[in-house]
C-alpha cells in the first residue's frame, strides 16, 4: 500500500503532506511504540513462542520420562519445578514441549487457512459473476456450522489424530477468511483507481498484485490474526476430546483431559495447562486488537 | 414484508441441502470401508457384498445420497452401532438438555452482558470501560472446557457446593433446588463466551447510539439522564439481540466440550461419545440436527431483525 502511494504520488506533494511522512508500516510501527498494553501482550506471546521453539534447551527433564514412585507430585518436589503429572512426568517440561504441539496446531490451520480462503475470496471478489456466486455460495454452508461443530464433525469422522485435527481447522477458517478477503476486494475492485489502472492497460495480473492485494491483505491478516486464538483453543479443545494429539505426546488440550481425571489429588496440576492455553489466547486476542488499532488507517 | 419472508425461506433451501451434503460425505471421510466398520475383519468377500447390497452401498453415490435423504427427511437416521438403538430416539432424548443449557445460557449471558456493555458504552474510554473490554476479551479467551474444571474443583472438590457433573434425573423439574443445582455449573461455563460477545456488541451500538443528534436534542430539552438511555437502549437493543440469538445457535451447536466435562446428558455429550466408540450414524445425525438447528435460529434471527429495522434487509 506504501508503495502504491508513493508511486503515484509526485515528491512536491509528498512534501506538502506534512513532515512526519512515515509510510503506512512506519505509522502502524510508531503507534504501535505508544500503546503499552499491546506491547506488554505482544512480549508475552513471544515468551510464550520462543519457550516452545527451544523447549529442548529450557526443559529441566525428559517430558516422555515416567516414574511410577513419583505421581502427581506437588511444584518443587525434588526438582520438579511445577511438580509431576499423573505418570510421574515432569510438568514444566511438558508444558513447555507441549507448547510446540499446541501452537503448531493453532497457528498452522489459521496460515494455510490464509492462503486458501484468502486467495478464493480475492478471486471470488475480482471475478464477481458466476464465480463470485458459485463460490461465495459453498462457503455459505460451511458457514452453517458452528465452528466447534465442524471441527468436531471434520476430525471426529476422519478418526481423529493431529494431522486431522488440522485439516479440519482449516476447513473451519477457509470460510470466514474467504468472506472478508471477498467484501475487501469487492469494495476496492469498484473504486476509481483500479479502473484508471485497467484504463490506462494494466494487466489483470498487476492491478490484482498492486492495487487490490496492497488494499485486501491488511483486513485479512488483522482478521487471521484474531483466528490464531481461536485456533489454539479449538485445537486443545480436539485433543481435549481425544481427537487431536495422541498420548504420550505432550499437547496442552490432551494434558488438561487426563489430569481431570487426578482433580481430587492434584487439582493445581488440572488446572495448569489451561492456564498455559489462557495466557497464549489472551495475549494473542489483545495483541491482535492492538494490531487492529494501529492499522486503522481512518482513525 | 411477506415476499421478503418468502425470499429469505427460499434462500435456506439450499443452504439446508448443503448442510445435508455435507453430513452425508462425513461417512466417507472415515478411514476404511463404512461396511469394515459392522463386520468383523475376517469376514469373507461374500458377506461383505451381501451387506453391501443391504445396506444399498454398491449403488452409485449421487442415489445413495437421495435415499438417505429421503429417509432423514421422515426422520430416520438409522441405528446406533454403539447402542443398536434408532439415532433419532438417541437425538430427541439428549436435544432437549442441550437446549434447556444454551437458553439458560444465552439468557444469563444477556441479562450480565447488557448491563456491562451499556455501562461501558456510555463512557466509551473510562477506566470502567476499559475493565468490561478486559472482562469481555478475557469471556472470549477463556478455554471454557478448562474454566469448567477449574469450577468443579473448586465448588464441587474442595467447597463441596455443587455436583460436579451429571443431572439429577430424566425429567428436569425446574422448581426444585436438587435438579437446578446440576445447571449452575454449566451455565456459568457456557455463558462465559455470549457474555464477552454479547458485551461488546452493546457496547459498540451504545457507544454508537449515545453519539448520535437526537441524544443531544433529547439532552438540550432538558430530559432526565434515565429518560435519555430508555430512548438510546431502545435504539441499541435490535443488533444486541440479533447478535443474542445467533449465540444460541453457536452454543446448541458447541457445547460439545462443557457437555464432556460436565457429563450433561445432551446432543454435545452424545456426540462426544459416539466419537469415542466411533459410532458414525449417531455422529452423522447429532451434526446434522445440530447444523439445522443453527441454520433455523440465523435464519429466524434474520427475519425477526428485519422487522424491527427495515432497513437491514438483505436483496
Amino acid at each position: 500500500m506504501s508503495t502504491a502511494i508513493s508511486d503515484t504520488t509526485p515528491p512536491a506533494l509528498a512534501e506538502l503532506a506534512g513532515p512526519a511522512q512515515r509510510g503506512y508500516w512506519g505509522t502502524v510501527g510508531y503507534r504501535l511504540r505508544y500503546d503499552p498494553v499491546t506491547l506488554f501482550f505482544i512480549t508475552i506471546l513471544v515468551l510464550v513462542i520462543l519457550a516452545a521453539i527451544f523447549s529442548p534447551w529450557l526443559a529441566p527433564n525428559d517430558p516422555y520420562q515416567e516414574s511410577i514412585i513419583r505421581r502427581l507430585k506437588p511444584p518443587g518436589y525434588r526438582g520438579h519445578i511445577l511438580g509431576t503429572d499423573e505418570l510421574g512426568r515432569d510438568m514444566l517440561s511438558r508444558l513447555l514441549y507441549g507448547g510446540r504441539i499446541t501452537l503448531t496446531m493453532g497457528i498452522l490451520p489459521v496460515l494455510v487457512a490464509t492462503l486458501i480462503g484468502g486467495g478464493l475470496g480475492v478471486i471470488a471478489g475480482f471475478a464477481g459473476g458466476f464465480v463470485n456466486a458459485l463460490i461465495m455460495r459453498i462457503m455459505d454452508v460451511f458457514y452453517a456450522f458452528p465452528s466447534v461443530l465442524l471441527a468436531v464433525a471434520i476430525s471426529g469422522a476422519m478418526g481423529g489424530g493431529a494431522v486431522n485435527g488440522m485439516i479440519a481447522l482449516t476447513l473451519v477458517f477457509i470460510p470466514p477468511l474467504c468472506r472478508v478477503a471477498e467484501t475487501a476486494t469487492t469494495q476496492v475492485r469498484n473504486l476509481d483507481f483500479v479502473d484508471a489502472a485497467r484504463a490506462t492497460g494494466a494487466p489483470v495480473r498487476l492491478v490484482l498484485w498492486h492495487h487490490v492485494l496492497g488494499n485486501v491483505l491488511g483486513p485479512v491478516l488483522i482478521y487471521a490474526s484474531s483466528l490464531i486464538s481461536v485456533g489454539i483453543i479449538l485445537a486443545s479443545g480436539l485433543s481435549f476430546l481425544g481427537l487431536g494429539v495422541k498420548p504420550p505426546e505432550p499437547d496442552w488440550g490432551l494434558m488438561l483431559n487426563a489430569l481431570r481425571q487426578a482433580i481430587y489429588v492434584s487439582p493445581l496440576a488440572a488446572a495448569m495447562p489451561g492456564i498455559a492455553i489462557l495466557i497464549t489466547s489472551v495475549s494473542m486476542n489483545m495483541a491482535s486488537d492492538g494490531l487492529r488499532a494501529a492499522m486503522d488507517v481512518r482513525s | 414484508m411477506f415476499s421478503y419472508i418468502l425470499r429469505r425461506l427460499l434462500a435456506a433451501i439450499p443452504i439446508a441441502l448443503g448442510v445435508s451434503m455435507v453430513c452425508f460425505a462425513l461417512v466417507y471421510l472415515a478411514p476404511g470401508d463404512p461396511i469394515q466398520t459392522l463386520l468383523p475383519p475376517d469376514a469373507d468377500a461374500e458377506t461383505v457384498d451381501r451387506l453391501k447390497r443391504l445396506y444399498g452401498l454398491d449403488r452409485p453415490l449421487p442415489i445413495q445420497y437421495l435415499s438417505w435423504l429421503a429417509r432423514v427427511a421422515v426422520g430416520d437416521f438409522g441405528r446406533s452401532i454403539a447402542t443398536g438403538r434408532p439415532v433419532a430416539e438417541e437425538i430427541r432424548r439428549s436435544l432437549g438438555n442441550t437446549v434447556l443449557l444454551a437458553s439458560v445460557s444465552v439468557l444469563i449471558a444477556f441479562s450480565i452482558a447488557f448491563v456491562m456493555g451499556t455501562i461501558a458504552g456510555r463512557r466509551a474510554g473510562s477506566w470502567i470501560d476499559r475493565i468490561v473490554t478486559g472482562i469481555a476479551v478475557l469471556g472470549v479467551s477463556l478455554p471454557n472446557y478448562w474454566l469448567g474444571i477449574v469450577l468443579v474443583i473448586i465448588f464441587a472438590v474442595e467447597l463441596m457446593a455443587l455436583p460436579a457433573s451429571g443431572m439429577a434425573g430424566e425429567r428436569f423439574d425446574p422448581t426444585s433446588w436438587e435438579h437446578l443445582q446440576f445447571l449452575v455449573l454449566p451455565v456459568f461455563t457456557l455463558s462465559m463466551i455470549p457474555v464477552g460477545i454479547i458485551a461488546r456488541t452493546t457496547r459498540s451500538a451504545v457507544s454508537e447510539v449515545m453519539n448520535q443528534e437526537f441524544i443531544v436534542t433529547l439532552r438540550a430539552n432538558g430530559l432526565p439522564e434515565w429518560r435519555v438511555l430508555r430512548h438510546a437502549l431502545k435504539n441499541a437493543l435490535p443488533p444486541v439481540l440479533a447478535v443474542m440469538g445467533l449465540q444460541f445457535g453457536t452454543l446448541m451447536g458447541g457445547s460439545i466440550l462443557v457437555e464432556t466435562v460436565f457429563a450433561w446428558p445432551g446432543s454435545g455429550y452424545l456426540l462426544s461419545k459416539a466419537i469415542l466408540t466411533r459410532d458414525i450414524p449417531v455422529l452423522q445425525g447429532t451434526i446434522l440436527v445440530l447444523a439445522l438447528i443453527f441454520v433455523a435460529t440465523n435464519l429466524i434471527v434474520d427475519l425477526f431483525q428485519s422487522t424491527l429495522d427495515p432497513r437491514i434487509r438483505r436483496g
